[in-house]
């Protein structure tokens, strides 16, 4: 026992960790913003689709059915020595959406990403938020930069609830996936200071 | 005095963690909680195989269990089927990510996000 206490202090406290998940339609964006942000390059794991969000106990069977796998990647971001911010890109597919359920367990809020050229490709994501009752915003990713469209314009016709934001972006650019991201921070920190909507 | 309860504590929190029981449930090992190497670890744990190995110098410090599989090219849900028998066997702790339900929003954890992401 008598030595253990050296190493127990060289240690660090394991820090608090919190997510926010990147969602949206396929191939809108989501990796890109998740890799702009991140303090590190995104990882990845892949899921053997076998195992993914099925109660399974024991590694038999592995080995086989290599080939159908379900990616997952993820960026994070040092808040402070005691806080750490996960960002998960949710799969765009929609066959592997029942990944998204475990996902969202626990999860502060959400982004949903829109390819500005091709809106539907992200209404599915908007329904799924809101039937759970998932704090999010959308985020318009004009691809090359271009924004036709109006916030107001794309609010109306994504039939969003009121209070949603919705922020024009650049999925490749820091500063603009960060500021996605502080507006939702601000919806977060609204809502628990207003309680219901006064806010 | 302390010291010695930390040591202990140290040892018996992987049992607390699971509410006593001795098999520990995957249910732990969500994708952001965070998992250490115990060091040193306890004197009657058996002696980890080669995988195991692995994982243990991943994690001498705190890391996420997504990172972990990351880091090994391995599927997160092999790496918790190996975190869990870690964990009975004392040579990990585990640390819940930060509990988030609609009640526990807390202001002042939502301000630091809010503030750690400007400084960005
Ligand atoms: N020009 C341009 N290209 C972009 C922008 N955002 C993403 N892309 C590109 O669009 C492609 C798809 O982006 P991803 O970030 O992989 O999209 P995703 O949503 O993660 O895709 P899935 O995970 O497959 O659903 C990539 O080739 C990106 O480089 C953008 O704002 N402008
Ligand atoms: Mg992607």
């Amino acid at each position: 026992m008598a030595g253990s206490e050296a190493s127990a202090a060289e240690t660090p406290a394991a820090p608090d960790t919190v997510k926010i998940l990147i969602a949206g339609g396929f191939g809108v964006g989501k990796t890109t913003m998740v890799g702009s942000v991140s303090e590190i390059v995104p990882l990845r794991t892949e899921e053997p689709l076998t195992m993914a969000g099925l109660g399974v106990d024991d590694l038999a069977g592995i080995e086989r059915k290599k080939a159908t796998t379900v990616a997952l990647d993820f960026g994070r971001i040092t808040i402070n020595d005691r806080l750490v911010l996960y960002l998960f890109g949710t799969p765009g597919q929609q066959r592997f959406w029942f990944m998204w359920n475990d996902l969202a367990v626990g999860a502060l809020g959400a982004v949903v990403l829109f390819d500005v050229r091709r809106p539907e490709a992200s209404f599915a994501a908007v329904d799924f938020f809101e039937r759970r009752g998932i704090p999010f915003v959308v985020g318009v990713n004009g691809f090359d930069g271009a924004h036709p469209y109006p916030p107001e314009e794309i609010r109306d016709s994504l039939a969003l609830p009121e209070g949603v934001p919705v922020v024009l972006c650049d999925a490749r650019e820091r500063e603009s996936s960060r500021d996605v991201l502080i507006t939702l921070l601000d919806l977060l920190i609204a809502s628990a200071v207003g309680g219901t909507g006064s806010a | 005095m302390s010291e010695s309860d930390a040591v202990a504590g140290r040892l018996v929190r992987p049992f607390a963690l699971t509410g006593g029981r001795t098999r520990p449930s995957r249910a732990c090992f969500t994708l952001i909680a965070t998992v250490t190497a115990v060091d040193p670890p306890p004197e009657r744990a058996p002696r980890p195989q080669p995988e195991q190995a692995r994982i243990l110098r991943r994690c001498a410090r705190p890391v996420a269990v997504a990172e972990l599989a990351a880091l090994l090219d391995l599927p997160v849900s092999v790496v918790v089927i190996m975190l869990c028998d870690l964990l009975e066997a004392g040579l990990i702790t585990v640390h819940p990510p930060h509990p988030v339900t609609d009640r526990t929003l807390d202001l002042d954890l939502l301000q630091k996000v809010r503030d750690g992401l400007g400084r960005l």
